[in-house]
């Protein structure tokens, strides 16, 4: 059970990588990632969540009676998406709005739920925040990858500037809800084909 | 009265919960390889959201709002919903055991369906008042089911299709999903 530190860090950037590979927390991932920043944007807000929920559920893992357990979790991590939504007003209002209904939605990301029941309850606290870390970073890669293809294509820019010139005509589909689906499709069945070689 | 099956259609159709509003995808992908599961989960969800969506919106204006609270929200709301998840399936457990093996399983799972937690949050953030609220919870589960089980029906046929193996399971029902996504997106004209 108890594996390196460092493993349970990188494990989160390729080999586990969500929601590529743990397909967790699809509902942000199709949601947000209309450009590359909404994409970091939310990366980063659930990282912080799932970093604190780990360490927090690591720590009362001896506490917590295994009957109400998901009750916990969910309080606990209910505790720390406030926070954020709270900072997010605070600090970064454009950003929260452009979010809108999918911070306070963080609560119930299976990411997040998913990583405090399947490591943090069993594992010590360190690893369970390196997993935390790992995960949330390759979970904010992965949001800003597909937030970046869908920008480049479907608006024709990235963060603002123009990529293609003003004679290319925006791919709008890829904005649109179906776009969605068929490019996180398309971007899984990538991996795919990447990690058979 | 016109202006409720207006919002019933406009949550069923233009604004389909799962299409349109991308919530609640985990269950729709992880429940749509049978048509079984898919209409179990589709009809649990219709039950507790149609619960969730009344409750929350009680809790909203009766306590959160009388109060100041508001910062409390989301706790409030996952708790109401996490609460009551577990309720109805002692309830049903107890008193309609026939339902209660039928949808058993997806139950739980409910908790942490955003589409529950994210109709509730629509509610609120429209400023429905009652009633709408009470029309909005239901056509968007009934949107949520029509989806599900139509989903369901593709991703059975695609079974036995030949599809290339780095685009099977997980990547193909995403295309699929898009393709079902972009008919609904139709509707849109329609508003």
């Amino acid at each position: 059970m108890a594996k390196s530190i460092a493993y349970e860090f990188g494990k989160g950037l390729w080999k586990e990588i969500p929601p590529f590979r743990l397909v967790l927390g699809l509902c942000p991932v199709l949601a947000v990632t209309t450009s590359l920043q909404n994409g970091v944007g939310m990366g980063l807000a659930t990282t912080f969540v799932l970093v604190c929920s780990n360490i927090l559920v690591s720590m009362l893992r001896k506490v917590i009676p295994s009957k109400v357990r998901i009750a916990c979790f969910i309080i606990i991590i209910a505790t720390f998406v406030t926070v954020v939504e709270l900072l997010m007003q605070a600090y970064a209002y454009t950003l929260y709005l452009q979010l809108g209904i999918f911070i306070p939605l963080i609560v119930v990301n299976c990411l997040v739920l998913g990583r405090a029941e399947a490591f943090a309850y069993k594992n010590p606290i360190i690893h369970s925040l390196s997993d935390g870390l790992g995960m949330g970073i390759g979970f904010t890669l992965s949001l800003g990858a597909l937030g970046a293809v869908r920008e480049i294509i479907g608006s024709g820019e990235l963060l603002g500037y123009s990529v293609f010139g003003s004679s290319f005509k925006p791919f709008t589909f890829l904005i649109e809800a179906p776009g969605a689906f068929v490019c996180l499709g398309l971007m899984l069945a990538i991996m795919n084909l990447a990690s058979k070689k | 009265m016109g202006d409720y099956i207006l919002l019933a259609v406009s949550c069923i159709l233009v604004n389909n919960i799962l299409l349109a509003q991308y919530l609640g995808n985990c269950p729709f992908l992880g429940t749509s390889k049978k048509m079984e599961t898919a209409i179990g989960m589709a009809m649990a969800v219709i039950f507790v959201l149609v619960l969730a969506g009344t409750i929350t919106w009680i809790t909203d204006t009766y306590l959160l709002k009388k109060f100041g609270l508001e910062y409390l929200r989301t706790i409030a709301f996952i708790l109401v919903i996490a609460s009551l998840v577990q309720f109805v399936e002692m309830f049903l457990k107890k008193s309609i055991p026939a339902l209660y093996a039928g949808l058993g399983i997806f139950l739980p799972l409910i908790t942490t369906n955003c589409a529950v937690m994210g109709a509730c949050l629509i509610n609120i953030k429209e400023e429905y008042t009652f009633i709408e609220a009470l029309v909005s919870s239901f056509s968007y589960a009934v949107g949520f089911g029509l989806a599900l089980i139509l989903f369901a029906g593709v991703r059975e046929r695609v079974l036995i299709a030949r599809v290339p193996k780095p685009l099977q399971d997980t990547s193909i029902a995403l295309v699929v999903a898009g393709m079902i996504a972009l008919a609904f997106y139709a509707f849109k004209g329609m508003a």
